[in-house]
Formats: structure tokens, sequence, C-alpha cells
């Protein structure tokens, strides 16, 4: 077989070339993101991502071939979301003292991104199913897509558009927060989770320790107050 | 590396357990979180053990965000069809939340008197 068709054909179908195209895009992108000196719209998932979408486009290969390959780094988020308990565990004492301020930080980001973002869509005529898709999306993936499923949503839309606000959040933290003079770390860090789950919590972790810990813990959080927010803020939009 | 990782499975795999048997609101691996902090409390040793592989871990997060995000692209059509209205409801909503939710733990941790000094970011590098 060194027909390079063949050998295509037989690398396209299997798991490997996707696993090991994954791994490099994120390697380019993470490199992109230091040359471009850290700055958050340089964001490695985004630009991993755009890499990866082209190179299926280019070579005709759908999500589902796609995913047959990079299902293995898709199941390393579970084991790395149990990781988080490390930071979190270090920082127990200062967590405890901060219960009061993380109350408020949750209440006032969890309600406002339900609240505003079924406010927003109501005002652009997006109602029904899609509304109820758009209400949990600043939760993490696994609990968003049970929310919206409750709700009646449509779960791969809801998960797109978890991942679009992960992106996004993870983006607009850093010059969103600089602009307000938020200095603390603890509270930028928990911000961004509660709003913008893991993926602002990985942003979060590349830019300081406490807020890294801070923010997985915004986004755990988070999961439990949307599913009691969501549907409550749903019939007041009358989705 | 394979022993944390075997930590960190099992605590994910009782999770799991735990989500599904108990029809709790949180997925298995939140719940794995908070079943290790726990074990960490219990026994402080176990935090050097698996020190070196969970910071391993944590330090590519956005890794495994890759492959569901490029998920995104086989819903273009999908989000095409409502393209404006959900793209300024999950940017508005996004830069909302983020402000709402800094400023209020600010206030908060002003009144409470739960400032950190050591909490600032002037020696970050950002």
């Amino acid at each position: 077989m060194n027909d390079p068709a063949l050998i295509w054909s037989y690398l396209a179908e299997g798991q490997l070339l996707w696993l090991a195209a994954t791994l490099a895009a994120y390697l380019a992108g993470d490199w992109l993101f230091r040359r471009a000196g850290r700055q958050s719209w340089a964001n490695p998932v985004m630009l991993a991502v755009m890499m990866l979408a082209a190179l299926l486009w280019l070579t005709g290969t759908d999500y589902a071939t796609y995913f047959e390959g990079a299902q293995f780094v898709h199941f390393m988020l579970g084991p790395a979301t149990v990781a988080l308990a490390l930071p979190l565990y270090d920082n127990l004492p200062r967590v405890r003292r901060a219960a009061l301020p993380m109350l408020a930080g949750l209440v006032a980001g969890s309600g406002v991104a339900v609240v505003s973002a079924l406010a927003i869509a109501r005002a652009f005529g997006i109602e029904g199913p899609v509304l109820a898709s758009l209400a949990p999306k600043s939760t993490t993936a696994p609990v968003a897509i049970g929310i919206a499923e409750a709700l009646g949503g449509q779960p791969t839309l809801t998960a797109a558009l978890v991942l679009l606000t992960g992106i996004f959040g993870a983006i607009v933290v850093t010059p969103l927060l600089n602009a307000l003079k938020i200095r603390d770390w603890r509270a930028r860090g928990f911000s961004v989770g509660v709003a913008a789950h893991g993926i602002g919590t990985a942003r979060a972790f590349q830019v300081n320790e406490t807020a890294g810990a801070f923010s997985g813990i915004g986004m755990g959080m988070n999961a439990v107050l949307t599913a009691v927010i969501a549907p409550l803020a749903l019939r007041l939009f009358g989705g | 590396m394979i022993q944390t990782l075997a930590i960190i499975l099992g605590f994910q795999l009782v999770g799991e357990i735990a989500s599904r048997a108990l029809a709790l609101p949180l997925p298995g691996p939140v719940l794995g979180l908070m079943l290790l902090v726990l074990a960490l409390v219990l026994r402080p040793p176990l935090a050097a053990h698996i020190r070196a592989v969970t910071q391993g871990l944590l330090a590519h997060l956005s890794l495994f965000f890759v492959p569901a995000g490029v998920g995104i692209v086989a819903h273009l059509d999908l989000l095409r069809a409502h393209g404006i209205g959900l793209a300024a409801a999950l940017a508005g909503s996004t830069v909302l939340a983020i402000a709402a939710g800094a400023l209020a733990f600010t206030w908060v941790a002003h009144w409470t008197r739960q400032e950190e000094p050591e909490a600032l970011r002037d020696q970050g590098r950002e």
C-alpha cells in the first residue's frame, strides 16, 4: 500500500490522524497564543478550532469521523474537572473567608447571564426551543445540555452556544475587567468561571493561579444555580 | 502518573454513579471534584501525591475543549438561521454577566472587609 491516495483514505477513516491533528492544532494554537504575548484575543481553543475546522473542510471530513479520533482528548474533560479539586483545596481557607463575596458574585453573575441572554434574544424575536437552548449557555456543557433538554431546547444547539460563550468570555474578560478596574484576582477568576465555565477557567489559569482556583469554584456553583434560575427566567420570557 | 490518573478516574466514577443513582442535578465530574476536595481535607498527604500530574492536566485545560469546539462547525446552519439575535444575546449577556459578577464580588468583599491585598493583580502578568 504505497499509493498516497490509499494511505490517505486509510488514515482519514482512522482515529490516529484526527487525534494527532487535534494535538498538533492545540500546540500550534498555544504557540501562537504565546507569540501574541498571551493576549486574550489569541485564545488557543479558538485558534485550534479554526485550524481543525479548515482542515475538515479542505479534506471533506465530517465531524463524526473527526470525533472518532478526537474523543480521547474530549474524554479528558472529565478528569480535568476532577483535577480542579487540588487548587480548590489549596485555597480552601481563602475560599471560606470569601464565602459572602462569592455568593454575591454567583447570584449577580448567574442571574444576569440567564436573564440578559433571554431578554436580548427575545428582542430579536427568538422564541421557543431556540430560546430554551440559549438559557443555560453560561453553564458547563454537560449541565447545560441537561437543563436545555428539560426546558424543551435542542441539546446540540446548546452545546455549540456553550462553547461559543466560553470562547467569547475568555477573550473579553481581560480587557473588560481592566476597564472596570477590578484588580482582585479572586473576583476576576470567579466572575469568568460563572459566566464562561471551563473555557473561562482555562483562561484564568493561564493568567493567575488564584484566578484559576476561584474560576473553577464559580463554574461549579453556577452549574447548580442555573438549574434553578433557567426554568424560572424562561417562564418569565414566555419561552 | 498512572496512579494519579487512577485516583482521579476513581473519583470521577464514584461521582458519576452518585449523580445517576441519586438523580442529582450535578454531572459526575463536578461531584468527583467535591469528593476529591473532601478526601484531601481528610487526608492532606494525598495532595503532594497527586500534585504533579494534576497540575499537568490543568496547565492544558484548554486542549480538552478543542474536540467539542470543532463541533460548533457542525452546527453552523442552526447558528446562521438565528445569527444576529444569538450573537447579540451571547456577547451581550456574557459581558454583562462577567461585569455583574466581578462588581458584586468586589463590593461585598469591601463591605465585609474580606479584601485580600495579596490577591491584587499588580505583579501579575497580563
